[in-house]
């Protein structure tokens, strides 16, 4: 057991890493999707700034800072000013539990790569993002304007509605390891099927995983499904009236939750952090950070390469495959996975 | 200790969240008072040990039915409420009631129902217990209230859909 001050300590030091690297991760993920995203479209994306436009994320961020900070008149100025805090805090906090790596020690000291390892990590994970929906809701209320109010309206109507297909497309993953904490849904993981193929939870739980895809998709209002903010219907939907840092405030939550919603699915379906180990005591203890941060980067990746490649839904289509084709398609699987279970036991 | 202040602390800003969403005028405001008073609600149970129902308070309160409140408000675009000057009856009686009641309620249940009170963080929660119980001591009153919730989910269907075309007439 640690102590009090080396825990308060020890956590404090973790904390002000993992923020540094996911609001570094958040910046860069951006500019991956510049980069990308113009590729495809045949474009160069960023080039200006630095080296392959990789200083762009700063220069956005100086800009955004120096910009003015507008006001409109008539909107109901607590709230404004209050939903873009919230749905950044919201979008920050659930990296508390996330774990990137095996325990490490340092001098002496040992700790797991992780803020803090609860037992019940994955439903801190979805409670905190199920509260992110009041930033998006409560921003296109008070700004008082058309599209701003539709666009928070459709926000808050999606998120409820594929938040049931993505809690039930996770219950499968949880019989299977029979635990809520991410951590030990990780080490259930480890091994192999028939000596070659990864024991990860995908292989069984392939369903899921394609609903946990498309529910995410839809929770973090991306295209497909991104009507919130539908740039040809709506302006740009519920942030329709912000600007300058308020306006980067929700351009960062929505990174931060992709970058939740990409941990989750490696944690969850793709084995979190296990891969080769080899070499030196260093080494081997910062490899399941490499494989884990690849598995993200991947996901990130096909997340951007969706955007570069689809259209985006009609409201009554996402509806539509929502409740009548996740929803069952989800309790089937469940009920499926349950009677296996329960079968082999 | 530091449970105890916490504890403490979270239960004034219950408390606190509770009387803000009485004296807001606006519905929006009042909804967002009483997310305050559920997410504190949470806290209270972590603290008292019980995480699981803590949890599942945040996500079903806070993130579900909460969210449906202030979408709803937001729909209907509800206004201001009108303020009455209040009855002097009510101001009267009511306080000095409220207090006497709330009192009386606390002493009965302490003194006379064999109730104990649980230490801090002494509550068995983990997931294993709470599912446990639910499924094999309390399997039957957990399966009627799952019927229950389904007859409310369909009430909600029958009065949701759009009414039966009128018949045409031959």
């Amino acid at each position: 057991m640690l102590s009090v001050e080396t825990f308060v300590a020890v956590s404090l030091i973790k904390t002000v890493i993992a923020l540094a690297v996911l609001l570094t991760a958040v910046a860069y993920t951006v500019w991956l999707e510049r980069k990308v995203v113009g590729h495809i479209q045949n474009r160069w994306g960023p080039t200006r700034v630095g080296p392959f436009g990789l200083l762009q994320p700063l220069a956005d961020g100086v800009k955004f800072m120096f910009k003015e900070d507008l006001i409109p008149p008539h909107v109901y100025k607590p709230l404004f000013i209050a939903a873009p805090m919230l749905a950044v805090v919201f979008a920050l906090t659930s990296i508390a539990v996330i774990p990137v790596g095996n325990t490490i020690s340092i001098g002496g000291i040992q700790t797991s790569l992780q803020i803090a390892d609860v037992n019940i990590g994955l439903l801190i994970v979805l409670g905190v993002t199920s509260l992110g929906v009041y930033g998006v809701a409560l921003a296109g209320w008070s700004s008082n304007s058309k599209y701003s109010l539709l666009g928070g309206l459709r926000a808050s109507a999606q998120m409820v509605s594929y938040e049931i297909a993505l809690g039930l497309s996770l219950v499968g993953v949880l019989i299977l390891s029979g635990s809520f904490s991410l951590r030990e849904i990780v080490d259930a993981q480890s091994g192999t099927y028939l000596g070659f193929i990864p024991r990860w939870n995908i292989f069984p739980q392939f369903i899921a995983f394609f609903i946990y895809l498309m529910a995410a998709y839809a929770e973090t209002n991306r295209i497909p499904f991104d009507l919130p903010e539908a740039e040809t219907e709506l302006v740009a939907g519920y942030h329709t009236e912000y600007s300058a840092m308020k306006f980067a405030m929700f351009f960062m939550a929505e990174y931060a939750n992709m970058i939740t919603v990409a941990c989750l699915a490696s944690l969850l379906f793709l084995g979190g952090w296990h891969g080769p180990l080899f070499g030196p005591p260093l080494l081997q203890a910062l490899l399941p950070v490499f494989w884990f941060a690849l598995r993200i980067f991947g996901f990130l990746f096909v997340y951007i390469w969706v955007r570069g490649t689809l259209p985006r839904f009609r409201y009554d289509q996402l509806m539509a495959f929502g409740w009548k084709f996740l929803l069952p398609l989800a309790i089937a699987n469940l009920v499926v996975t349950a009677l296996v279970v329960a079968v082999r036991a | 200790m530091l449970h105890l202040i916490l504890f403490l602390g979270f239960g004034a800003v219950c408390v606190a969240g509770a009387v803000n969403l009485l004296m807001q005028r606006h519905p929006i405001n009042s909804a967002l008072s009483l997310v305050v008073v559920m997410g504190s609600l949470a806290a209270e149970y972590l603290l008292l040990g019980a995480e699981f129902v803590a949890a599942v308070q945040v996500i079903v309160y806070a993130g579900a039915v909460m969210v449906l409140f202030v979408f709803v408000i937001m729909l209907l675009n509800a206004g201001e409420e009108e303020e009455t000057k209040g009855s002097r009856v009510a101001v009267i009686f009511g306080i000095p009631g409220t207090l006497v009641g709330s009192l009386l309620i606390a002493w009965v249940l302490l003194e006379h129902s064999g109730t104990r009170s649980v230490a801090v963080g002494a509550l068995p929660g983990p997931p294993k217990t709470i599912g446990w119980l639910l499924f094999h001591d309390y399997l039957l009153p957990f399966e009627v209230t799952s019927v229950l919730v389904l007859i409310a989910i369909m009430g909600a269907v029958v009065l949701a859909a759009p009414p039966e075309s009128p018949r045409r007439e031959n």
